[in-house]
């Protein structure tokens, strides 16, 4: 069974971290996900022109690049989880140039080496996914497709065509970390992806609280978290991994137990 | 002349092997384009595709962006023959030596830069699409100009996106800007110029899908927008063209353009690619120098994607986007057309380059011997121009596109001169 297929087949919903390489001591923050109850590690690939994302995250890549981050640095953070961590997805997340900058095929091996389970690349839609994917689908490394409130009945089945590890619906039209969608627009979604795939649906953007990600959870195979992470990193410097385990857990809590109180 | 050659419509046929049939039905030339956009945008970008194919086909579209070229913009600009500067030249030439200096002087337009050939279009596209809001990014400021001078002219509320630098060092525009009414955003990111300014735009385009439409300011970004702003923007080589062939009988013998993204450059070139004698050259920012801070995305850049395509970037080894650096706001961008990208691969146009100091003087020099007062973007051009122009035969005509007025750079060129105003 794969990581995303363990992860996703527990008996409750799961809590997908993100954070953004190279903000803080990344290890010991990625141990504190773990540690607090984290199901999949979501590891943000720093760019210098994040356009979906917020100002959290463009902030984290500010701190990121200060710190002297390089691609080696990721995938050495990568390597260091995966001994660390043998059974927990981790996925890298990011844009299309840092990506594809040596190549397609470079990235896909680097990723296969390093243990990655999955990609989540921002800026390149099915249309131009022979810029990435093959490579991925060869290496055997998921390729997490995202659909969004835009993705219409009849682009889904091209945005599934190719997809691995789980689907993520971005639940709001915008970027990182701003608002937050109805949780009835969510339930809608959710059971319109369903209905065209057997892939897990974690939702995401904007989640920021135990109780919008226990609502969430108690509708979606996975809840997102990211910008409110990455907020405490920034808030609390070399003391975040603390910080950081004690929101996992509260999160952790609420996700964990969301199905069996809605049941 | 006729204002037959100035329709938008009537694209001089293409033939099987022409250069003009660009891109292809995924907006890709060659290796470049493409459309690299959030899986929230792609259907928006798809709708527009699909509306600019209805408005190519559409009588009535053609009709109301040539009327408004005509009547509001003050089209066709003229095509100048710039005696003094071609003389002034010669004097430095060897014999026989000194081709003759043509402009097309499209800073004559309405706002004082071509940018706004591309405004019309776009927002007779946005306007078909039901959008009711409109948002651009800028540089220099004339496509912020040019696209608040068409919200005004259509009623459309208006939000430009512009990097703090860029504020600073074009205050007039600014001004200008929040006259005609819109609201400008000073967006404080990265080096605060035109790169941060798109980044900005797309985030808020994606966070208003429904009723917004971006204007892009030039032939970049995802497909359709290079192809439609090209094409907009054509109208300025296909006036050149046919008021070069009434004056003279001939084609130019070299189109000389400045190129920050390349949308005054693609304007001029695209309908003469087909003319083998036409040779073309086009002129990137090299700033400081090729070896500092400069903005020349093909001289000093490699392949890779940004804002929607594939392109030449100034990027480091791990595909981080490099600051560009341009005394002109206006080229001051770490990438480039992706028509331009291909059309440099397969050879058809030459790429060069001017410093900030080739662009300082060619300004000054266009100015006392012509009495015009040239924008800092097509300084660049006329600096390559006095170095061309010097190799060709006194019978060849070089064409250099005047892209806008220097009005909004007298501060800088002031401050670089050391000049108290």
């Amino acid at each position: 069974m794969s990581r995303f297929a363990a992860a996703f087949t527990k008996p409750h919903a799961a809590l997908v971290t993100f954070v953004t390489a190279g903000d803080g001591h990344t290890a010991a923050i990625l141990d504190a996900l773990v540690a607090g109850g984290a199901d999949v590690i979501e590891l943000g690939m720093p760019f210098t022109d994040p356009m979906a994302d917020g100002p959290a995250i463009q902030a984290a890549n500010l701190r990121s690049f200060a710190a002297g981050t390089k691609t080696a640095d990721i995938f050495a953070i990568a390597k260091g989880f995966r001994a660390r961590h043998p059974d927990i997805p981790l996925v890298l997340m990011g844009y299309a140039n840092p990506m594809t900058r040596r190549g397609a095929d470079w990235f896909a091996a680097a990723c296969q080496d390093a243990g990655v389970d999955g990609v989540i690349c921002v800026d390149i839609p099915f249309e131009e996914d022979d810029s990435l994917g093959p490579a991925l689908r060869a290496a055997g490394v998921d390729q997490i497709r995202l659909a969004t409130p835009t993705t219409d009945v009849a682009r889904l089945p091209a945005v599934l065509d190719g997809a691995g590890g789980f689907l993520y619906y971005v639940s709001v039209a915008g970027i990182t970390g701003l608002q937050q969608a109805a949780q009835a627009s969510i339930e809608e979604a959710v059971a319109r992806l369903r209905a065209q795939t057997a892939l897990p649906i974690a939702v995401g953007f904007g989640v920021r609280t135990p109780d919008q990600a226990a609502q969430i959870a108690r509708v979606a195979d996975g809840v997102v978290v990211g910008s409110a992470l990455v907020e405490i990193v920034a808030q609390h410097g070399a003391d975040a991994p603390r910080h950081i385990e004690t929101f996992t857990r509260s999160l952790a809590a609420a996700i964990h137990g969301a199905k069996e109180i809605a049941a | 002349m006729s204002t037959q050659s100035t329709s938008f419509s009537s694209q001089p046929p293409a033939h099987a092997n022409s250069l003009r049939q660009q891109p292809d039905s995924r907006g890709h030339f060659g290796i470049f384009g493409g459309r690299f956009v959030a899986e929230t945008l792609m259907p928006l970008v798809l709708d527009l595709e699909r509306e600019y194919r209805a408005a190519q086909n559409d009588p009535a579209f053609a009709a109301e962006f040539d009327d408004l070229l005509s009547h509001y913009v003050g089209r066709p600009s003229p095509l100048y023959y710039a005696e003094r500067l071609t003389d002034e030249l010669r004097k430095d030439a060897p014999a026989g030596k000194g081709a003759q200096i043509w402009f097309k002087r499209d800073e004559l337009n309405h706002t004082g830069a071509h940018k706004i050939n591309n405004c019309i279009g776009q927002i007779l596209l946005a306007r078909r699409m039901g959008k009711t809001r409109i948002i651009a990014e800028t540089g220099a400021g004339q496509h912020g100009v040019a696209t608040a001078t068409v919200c005004a002219r259509f009623g459309l509320p208006c939000v430009i996106y512009m990097g703090a630098r860029d504020m600073e060092r074009q205050q007039p525009n600014v001004f200008r800007m929040k006259l005609l009414g819109a609201e400008v955003i000073g967006v404080e990111s990265g080096a605060r110029t035109l790169k941060d300014a798109m980044n900005e735009a797309l985030r808020d385009w994606v966070a208003n899908v429904h009723d917004t439409f971006y204007i892009i300011g030039t032939a970049a970004g995802p497909h359709p927008y290079p192809e439609l702003v090209r094409d907009f923007q054509s109208v300025i080589g296909k006036e050149a063209r046919a008021q070069l062939l009434e004056r003279t009988g001939r084609l130019p013998d070299l189109l000389v353009a400045a190129i920050g993204g390349g949308s005054n450059a693609i304007g001029l070139f695209h309908p003469f690619l087909d003319d083998p004698s036409v040779k073309m050259l086009g002129v990137e920012a090299a700033g400081h120098g090729l070896d500092k801070e400069h903005a020349a995305s093909l001289a000093g850049g490699s392949p890779g994607i940004l804002h929607g395509n594939r392109t030449y970037l100034l990027q480091d080894e791990d595909g981080q986007i490099d600051e560009a650096h341009s005394i002109s706001a206006g080229l001051d961008y770490p990438g480039i057309g992706p028509e331009h990208a291909w059309l440099r691969d397969i050879g058809r146009v030459d790429y060069t380059s001017a410093t900030d100091k080739d662009a300082l003087d060619a300004f000054q020099l266009l100015c006392r011997t012509e009495g015009i007062i040239p924008a800092l973007e097509p300084a660049h051009a006329i600096a390559a121009v006095t170095k061309v122009a010097l190799e060709m035969d006194r019978d060849a005509i070089i064409v250099a596109n005047l892209c806008g007025r220097g009005d909004k750079d007298i501060f800088t060129v002031a401050e670089a001169l050391g000049t108290q105003i």
